[in-house]
């Protein structure tokens, strides 16, 4: 059973122009909430598209990973650094802008030519369709087996780091004495930083 | 056997077309990369940029290597380490938060010549 081409055509349309629209206004909408539901909105397309291309597992993990962990992390990231901040105007802000959109747009351009004057070898063979999921345990427990436990070690040690960054209090006080130093490496704007010790 | 498939050497929608979305998007990311005055912003950028690699490699496991998948294999790696860069990135920007008490990224200068 294949999907109609016409059926699959509106829907890569509408997934396009949801990407394209949800990274322009990630990118340049001013409130940064509005930017995060976007950005949410641009992982459920891009989770779309990957139904487009056969690969239910992964858009499935797409829409776990993405939208479930990353995007609700990056909420709260927000929600705890959200402050009403003037920022100071910089000399020549707009030339700089105008700079990078230049350079952007090259590598667009660079992009789009190797994409249309690569000989691709297609059609290439079927694909496997529902497959796909035997197929990926299947190289997860084969040959890419060793990735795939460094993956969970990675994971592992990014946790720990994550934790051990955002506490308030093992950057402040000393690791063996336990007393509270002043590390006097970053300058402070604002003295209280040095919390007590908080009781365990 | 009979699967349900979206027929992709028959397909309606050719190779290039998500070629060229992955390309506005990754162009986008860089663009907010650069740009950005908010450090969320910039690591929500980051995540721009990482899934339009993701998208690439999905279009040619799907057009090119429709047997063994092994961009699929390798989205699913990029989507773990997206993860815990986002966690790791998020903590960083807190712990600087809490020092500088700013989240402007012009103002995180300190190891700037």
């Amino acid at each position: 059973m294949t999907i109609a081409s016409t059926t699959q055509l509106i829907c890569f349309a509408v997934l396009s122009v949801t990407l394209v629209l949800g990274a322009l206004g990630v990118v340049l909408l001013p409130n940064i909430v509005y930017s995060a539901f976007l950005l949410g909105g641009v992982f459920l397309s891009v989770a779309g598209l990957y139904l487009m291309l056969n690969a239910s597992f992964v858009a499935a993990a797409q829409v776990l990973v993405y939208v479930g962990a990353v995007n609700v992390l990056i909420l709260f990231a927000i929600m705890l650094v959200n402050k009403k901040e003037n920022l100071a105007a910089i000399p020549g802000l707009g030339l700089r802008r105008l700079l990078s959109g230049a350079v952007c747009g090259g590598l667009f351009l660079l992009l789009i030519r190797v994409a249309f004057t690569t000989p691709w070898p297609l059609p290439g063979p079927a694909a496997v369709g529902e497959e796909a999921t035997i197929r990926i345990g299947e190289h997860l427990f084969s040959d890419y087996l060793l990735p795939f436990e460094l993956a969970s070690v990675l994971l592992l040690m990014s946790m720990i780091g994550a934790i051990v960054l955002a506490r308030r209090d093992v950057l402040s006080t000393d690791v063996i004495t336990g007393e509270l130093v002043d590390q006097g490496l970053i300058e402070k704007e604002r003295t209280p930083l040095l919390l007590e010790k908080s009781p365990r | 056997m009979e699967t349900t498939t979206v027929a992709s050497a028959a397909s309606t929608i050719p190779l290039q077309a998500y070629l060229v979305l992955a390309a506005v998007l990754f162009c986008t990311g860089v663009w907010g990369l650069i740009n950005s005055r908010n450090a969320v912003r910039v690591l929500m950028s980051i995540e721009l940029m990482l899934n339009a690699v993701n998208i690439n490699l999905m279009a040619f496991s799907d057009y090119l290597d429709g047997q063994l998948i092994r961009g699929q294999v390798f989205t699913i790696f990029v989507i773990t380490v997206a993860a815990a860069e986002a966690a790791v990135g998020l903590a960083i920007l807190l712990s600087l938060y809490r020092n500088r008490d700013t989240v402007d990224m012009e103002r995180f200068n300190l190891l700037r010549w």
